[in-house]
């Protein structure tokens, strides 16, 4: 081998060997802010208000996308799922399609992506923007911290909106279900409602829709202020954080969507 | 944006989700209607019970009546026992057959009820006698093949010329 | 009534009136391997207004996060009324900071929040005063500055100048003894950096506080501050009052006071001899 190609070699292992050490801290940084976050949460729910301001900014604000998109899912899947049971002549479980596909996986996944891509994104640049004009430091002279005052009432704004997000999401999805399955394509109302009531338990089929929608929400929302508060203070490090907000946040969705999946629907039920 | 109008935002909001949750619990989920009726236990064996699951449905004429609660092997006997549990409302006879249905070709495993004629009723605790298996598509198709087989066999064993009667012969079976 | 608690005590009482507010001894401090600061020495005397000047970028910020403790330098000590403050428990250094204000460039005005509110943060933050006398301090500190009236807008209403101007309100909100001063004439029209330049003097005066400004506006700062140093390439190459600095022959000072291009601190980057540059061939 040359010196040159050596060279080369020696420093592309040297920058991988940097991004890994260097994703692994950031991942450790990122712990130690969550603990910090968590820490200073009591002032998040003293200072009620903070938060409630948050739960409206990240969770009423994207009402009209979730449930929006929430009766078009429902729609799409009533559509495409009665092609295929319509098949095996099993049209009349089209309910019970609908209802389980919705509350276990894509109201979950869906609503999270689309809070990612709205709430998160909107979290990050707000914090990253503080950041960038100084305001977070001006709180820290003024010996306001600004983890208890502007973080955490963020962070817990984004959980508890999104699990309410991903249950209207559902709710949504099932009515637009029922408007093409039974309006529309004309199966028996009493079917689709009742092979759903029979199939669709509240334990664990709904209970594990909401937990997943609980943890997806911790995800995004400790992504959106980890990226916002660690941006670097520019107009370009803003941009460049908001959008790894949503990258991110989608890739952890999907992650542990798997995960979660795979260990909450093991072996039949 | 002042603090009335937000907490009356995020007020709506906590409600609807709420009254979503609600409607996903009792319209679309069935937490209310199981197992809130009061009920009773019966016992039922059986050889093979092919797909049943727990939370089964327990169906005479179709009707729901009840749920698998529980299926366990015995280890001396090698038989699946299952304990129904069924509404109170509705009472069986004593000679009631148990079988193990599937309803429709995708459909799901349920346990039929079929009621007798004995003018006494089976009371919690007691036990179903007579049961009907599950049809295993493996033994159902085995057993087609077998039969088959037994056919050809007796055929050939009947006449020489069998093969060249052979689609005769095929009319005048069963 | 006593705004401040027994803290008072501990941060005037105990140091002498003539312990100055502000000490610095050989500090040295880099952000990762370089030296942004070398060997300052600064001494910030009760009551007067001293200003830290240089070109841009030499450090000078650095030396007021470093006073409020935001920063811990690598050598050196750094001591606010006598008490060091890197080794501060949380607790003393939340103290300290209560009795400070700064005035961030450009204002660092809370935007999701009207001017009233901006002045009120720190009093409701730290004290458990009703509304009414936050009101009427509100007012007052508004008053001092000149835009009482402007109470009600939002920081994105505002002008350049009139944002600064609710930003000095904000920072001598809780009558601290102590305010730093981040490039306070930075951007501002003729007028405003007059209206702000005197309210820096007077409410030094008035309030009997030290005040720390960081600048490179000679003129202004000639007209108002007591002391200055200069800073350059993160070491202190001058000092003087006012008058010294304005009679002074150091190049240095020269150069920035009079604004001239050329002198010590050169006219080009450094680069390759420009006939070499310019000759060589490419490729």
């Amino acid at each position: 081998m040359s010196a040159e190609v050596a060279h080369g070699v020696a420093y592309w292992l040297r920058r991988l060997g940097g991004a890994v050490t260097g994703g692994i801290s950031k991942l450790g940084y990122c712990a130690r802010f969550l603990l910090a976050v968590l820490w200073h949460s009591p002032h998040a729910f003293r200072r009620i208000h903070l938060t409630l301001r948050e739960i409206y900014f990240a969770g009423v604000l994207s009402l009209i996308i979730i449930l929006m998109s929430g009766m078009f899912v429902g729609m799409v899947l009533a559509l495409q799922g009665y092609q295929t049971l319509r098949r095996y002549g099993s049209d009349e479980q089209l309910g019970i399609l609908v209802a389980l596909a919705l509350v276990r996986e894509l109201a979950p996944v869906i609503a999270g992506l689309l809070f990612a891509s709205r709430a998160g994104s909107a979290i990050t640049a707000e914090i990253g923007l503080m950041k960038t004009t100084e305001q977070l430091a001006a709180m820290e002279m003024m010996a306001v911290d600004p983890l208890a005052r502007v973080v955490a009432p963020r962070f817990w704004g984004g959980v508890i909106s999104m699990p309410i997000l991903a249950a209207l999401f559902s709710a949504f999805g099932i009515f637009g279900g029922y408007i093409v399955g039974v309006r529309l394509i004309g199966i028996d109302d009493g079917a689709f409602w009742g092979q759903m009531q029979a199939g669709v338990d509240f334990w664990p089929d709904v209970t594990d829709g909401i937990i997943k929608s609980f943890v997806f929400g911790a995800a995004v929302s400790l992504i959106a202020v980890f990226e916002g508060y660690d941006s670097k203070p520019t107009a370009e490090g803003v941009s460049t954080a908001t959008t790894r907000t949503v990258v991110i946040s989608s890739l952890a969705i999907l992650a542990l969507d798997f995960v979660m999946t795979a260990f909450m629907f093991r072996g039949a039920r | 944006m002042n603090r009335s109008t937000i907490d009356l935002w995020v007020g709506i909001f906590v409600a609807l989700g709420l009254g979503a949750v609600l409607f996903l619990a009792l319209k679309v989920g069935n937490l209310l209607t199981l197992d809130r009726a009061p009920g009773y236990r019966l016992e039922a064996r059986f050889d093979n019970i092919g797909g049943l699951k727990l939370r089964a449905p327990v169906k005479a004429a179709g009707v729901v009546v009840g749920r698998v609660e529980s299926v366990r092997l015995d280890p001396q006997t090698y038989e699946a026992v299952t304990t129904l549990r069924i509404d109170r409302e509705f009472q069986f006879t004593k000679d009631t057959i148990a079988s193990i249905n599937t309803s429709g070709v995708l459909g799901e495993v349920y346990v039929g009820l079929d009621a007798g004629g004995d003018p006494q009723m089976l009371k919690d605790g007691d036990r179903i006698a007579k049961t009907q298996s599950a049809m295993v598509l493996e033994k159902l198709i085995g057993q087609f093949l077998f039969d088959k087989a037994q056919e050809q066999k007796a055929q050939e064993a009947g006449g020489g010329g069998a093969k060249v009667t052979g689609g005769a012969n095929k009319g005048d079976k069963k | 009534m006593d705004l401040h608690g027994s803290d008072a005590a501990t941060l005037s009482g105990s140091a002498g009136s003539d312990t100055p507010a502000v000490e610095l001894t050989d500090v040295s401090f880099a952000y990762d391997v370089r030296l942004v600061l070398t060997d300052i020495t600064m001494t910030i005397p009760r009551g007067k207004i001293v200003a830290i000047m240089g070109g841009s970028g030499c450090g000078k910020t650095t030396i007021l996060r470093l006073i409020g403790g935001a920063l811990k330098p690598k050598s050196g000590s750094v001591c606010v009324a006598g008490q060091s403050v890197p080794d501060m428990a949380p607790d003393a250094l939340y103290q300290m900071r209560r009795r400070c204000g700064m005035l961030f460039q450009f204002g660092a005005l809370f935007t999701d929040m009207s001017v009233f509110e901006n002045i009120a943060f720190p009093m409701r933050e730290h004290t458990n005063l009703n509304e009414e006398l936050i009101r009427d301090m509100v007012l007052m500190k508004l008053h001092a500055v000149g835009l009482r009236g402007a109470a009600q807008l939002m920081p994105s209403e505002l002008s350049g100048g009139m944002a600064r101007r609710v930003a000095l309100a904000r920072a001598i909100a809780l009558d601290p003894m102590l305010v730093m001063y981040d490039e306070p004439f930075a951007g501002l029209d003729p007028i405003s950096l007059g209206v702000i330049g005197q309210l820096i003097r007077r409410l030094n005066d008035a309030l009997g506080i030290t005040s720390v400004v960081v600048t490179h506006d000679v003129y202004e700062s000639l007209k108002i501050v007591d002391y200055l140093y200069f800073v350059s390439e993160g070491r202190i190459v001058a000092t003087g009052t006012a008058a010294e600095v304005r009679a002074s022959m150091m190049p240095f000072v020269r150069q920035f006071v009079d604004g001239l291009p050329d002198g010590p601190v050169a006219f080009h980057y450094p680069a390759a001899p420009y006939r070499e540059e310019l000759f060589a061939r490419v490729g």
